[in-house]
């Protein structure tokens, strides 16, 4: 009965319940869009960073610090057997990493070189250009576009590249860029070059050595300790760096979350102040005819609640189309998104997750019924006599 | 009167705390109603009319004394027992008609029914008795605000007699009604009064409610003043009232 009467009121009241529904709905679906957007781009990033850097997790030289170029002088071995293992079937990349100077157009740039095998399937680069014959002794190289942009090199362009071998001797060789590929992840683009492993071997005087190795993604984990004293990091250990990232950036969103829930928010509770303020008498009468305040209050709650239900359901009758639209369509992102710090393509596909929407449902409904409920605490202190006179207590 | 009272109010006293000079809205009242009676509280405005009708609908509670309605002391009862006698044995008819705006004619009936949990056969069939009572069933799928003054309390006293409750409050029932409505619908509660024995109990100071009372108890200050028992030539303004100086007590 107090949901066929709340029903009723709400139908009742016209224009001012369906401003309030309508605004539901917004919120229903901006904030599911903007959730959705922030999921797709975690996405898109985690795939990106898999294909293109972490595959399946990588097998490091003890010494290796990622975060350290000044480790890159110790952190290099020949590859423990279970991991050589698997570079020779095919299911990890042998990468050798050092550092290294550039000097394209008489400018200085300093990189990291990474040797890989130009027939490698693991990572999602377009390493066969390097198995590409070039003039003489030039060493082919791979670089992202980001490098391209920032030292305008482009494919077929020549330059000076310096490193220091194995025993601290500087040497230098002419390279060539083979190819300039384009990737939303930064860190095999920005700052690095890619050349042949055998290549890199023979100029650092390297030979059968290694930095770290990435295992073909889908791969199972190895056994802790089974290639020591390499280490192995597994794939969670880098999406975790990201997914902190993300989470940090997503501070930002939870605010525009916050702000269109706060507005919905703000618009029901102001009705249901007004419906409390103008149907004093309607809440005498109900009292009349038998209600208890606690009826009251559970009548308006729910028709504050109602609000938030029929919002969902006008929010799934155009939000749906849109959503899905826009995750067909995607949303093209502005120029400079690279400094955003992380994968982002050229096109952000949100992804809606059933959990992000039933998600988002339960929480909206969870804040409509509380903020519906809190101006009908006043309820609890009406007499029936003032109401019926129109008074609130 | 042999039979037990339906209503019976000891030294009532309702005193409003009105800052520094509170207001004594009834001075000790004492009354009894039997079963069946059609009376009237009837004084100025301020006389207390309203608040010892409120106290009697257990809307509101004596500051001191008692009101034992239907064996249920008034004074005594929770917010919950309250609203089960309200909702079980008394019919409220106010002077503003106070039906729920979105329902229709035949809802706002039913509404009282609903609230005792009467079965949707049962319901259905009280309802059009209710609405035939107060001539009103070719106007069920009415909505409130289709109805002219006359016809909305004629719902009221559906909605108030429906459940067949034993007693009917009625605070100045036809105070926003002209003549030929007020007698209208003073005719259909004395109909409903003589054939379902419901007990009717008045607030008013309109002559023409006073002309159909059959018991008229005068309030002033919140004293009573007179309580008379109107015979039919005087309710026809015949002969004087037999009064009964003090009321029954």
């Amino acid at each position: 009965m107090l949901l066929k009467l709340a029903l009723k009121n709400l139908v009742g009241a016209g224009l001012r319940t369906w401003l309030n529904v309508v605004v539901l709905s917004l919120a229903f679906v901006l904030i599911i869009a903007v959730q959705g957007l922030i999921q797709g781009m975690n996405h898109q990033a985690e795939q990106a960073m898999i294909a293109t850097e972490v595959g399946g997790g990588h097998f490091q030289h003890p010494a290796y610090d990622p975060y350290d170029p000044l480790t890159l002088t110790d952190a290099h071995g020949p590859l423990p057997a279970p991991v050589a293992s698997l570079v020779a079937s095919g299911q990890a990349a042998a990468v050798l990493v050092t550092q290294g100077t550039i000097y394209p157009e008489g400018r200085l740039y300093t990189i990291l070189v990474r040797g890989i095998d130009p027939g490698q399937k693991i990572l999602n680069l377009p390493t066969a250009f390097l198995a590409a014959p070039t003039a003489g002794d030039e060493v082919p190289v791979l670089i992202g576009t980001r490098l391209a942009k920032m030292t305008g090199l482009k494919t077929g362009d020549a330059f000076t590249l310096q490193w220091r071998d194995a025993r601290g001797t500087f040497d230098a060789l002419d390279a060539t860029v083979a190819e300039v590929f384009s990737t939303t992840v930064q860190t095999v683009d920005v700052g690095q070059i890619w050349v042949p492993l055998d290549r890199l071997r023979d100029m650092t005087g390297l030979p059968g050595q290694a930095t770290y190795a990435v295992v073909a993604n889908g791969t199972p984990a190895p056994a802790p300790g089974s290639a020591a004293p390499w280490i192995f990091r597994s794939r969670e250990d880098f999406l975790s760096d990201l997914r902190a990232l993300v989470k940090m950036k997503t501070v930002g969103s939870s605010i525009v979350y916050v702000i269109f829930l706060a507005l919905a928010m703000l618009a029901i509770f102001d009705t249901q102040v007004l419906s409390i303020f103008r149907r004093r008498r309607e809440m005498g009468t109900l009292m009349a005819l038998g209600f208890t305040r606690g009826r009251v209050i559970a009548l308006f709650t729910v028709e504050g609640l109602l609000y938030g239900v029929l919002g969902a359901v006008v929010a799934a009758i155009y939000g749906l189309p849109l959503l899905s639209w826009f995750a067909r369509t995607g949303w093209a992102m502005p120029a400079g998104v690279d400094s955003y710090g992380f994968a982002i393509g050229q096109r952000l596909f949100p992804a809606f997750s059933a959990g992000l929407v039933a998600g988002t449902t339960l929480l909206v409904l969870i804040v409509t019924t509380i903020v519906s409920f809190l101006p009908t605490r006043r309820i609890a202190r009406l007499k029936p006599t003032d109401a019926l006179r129109g008074r609130v207590s | 009167m042999n039979e037990s009272p339906l209503i019976v109010t000891r030294d009532l006293t309702k005193v409003y705390p009105m800052g520094q000079n509170p207001i004594t809205a009834l001075d000790r009242v004492s009354l009894s109603f039997a079963p069946g009676e059609f009376a009237g509280l009837v004084g100025p405005s301020g006389s207390g009319k309203t608040t010892l009708l409120n106290i009697i609908g257990s809307l509101d509670v004596p500051s001191e004394g008692s009101a034992l309605v239907m064996g249920r002391r008034i004074e005594t009862l929770s917010h919950r027992e309250a609203a089960r006698l309200r909702n079980r044995h008394i019919g409220f008819i106010f002077q503003t008609f106070n039906l729920l705006p979105v329902y229709s004619v035949y809802e706002n009936v039913e509404f009282a029914l609903l609230l005792l949990g009467d079965p949707p056969a049962a319901r259905r069939r009280k309802v059009l008795a209710a609405l035939e009572w107060v001539r009103l069933a070719d106007r069920a799928k009415s909505r409130p605000s289709q109805l002219s003054g006359g016809e909305s309390q004629r719902v009221a006293i559906a909605r108030a007699v429906v459940k067949r409750p034993e007693l009917v409050l009625a605070d100045e029932p036809t105070a926003n009604l002209d003549a030929e409505n007020s007698h209208n619908i003073l005719q259909t509660m004395e109909d409903l009064n003589r054939e379902l024995g419901t007990t009717f109990l008045f607030a008013t100071h309109d002559a023409k409610v006073i002309e159909h009372l059959r018991r008229k108890i005068t309030l002033v200050d919140g004293r009573v003043t007179a309580d008379e028992e109107l015979g039919p030539a005087v309710r026809a303004g015949q002969v004087g009232p037999a009064s009964v100086p003090g009321g029954r007590r």
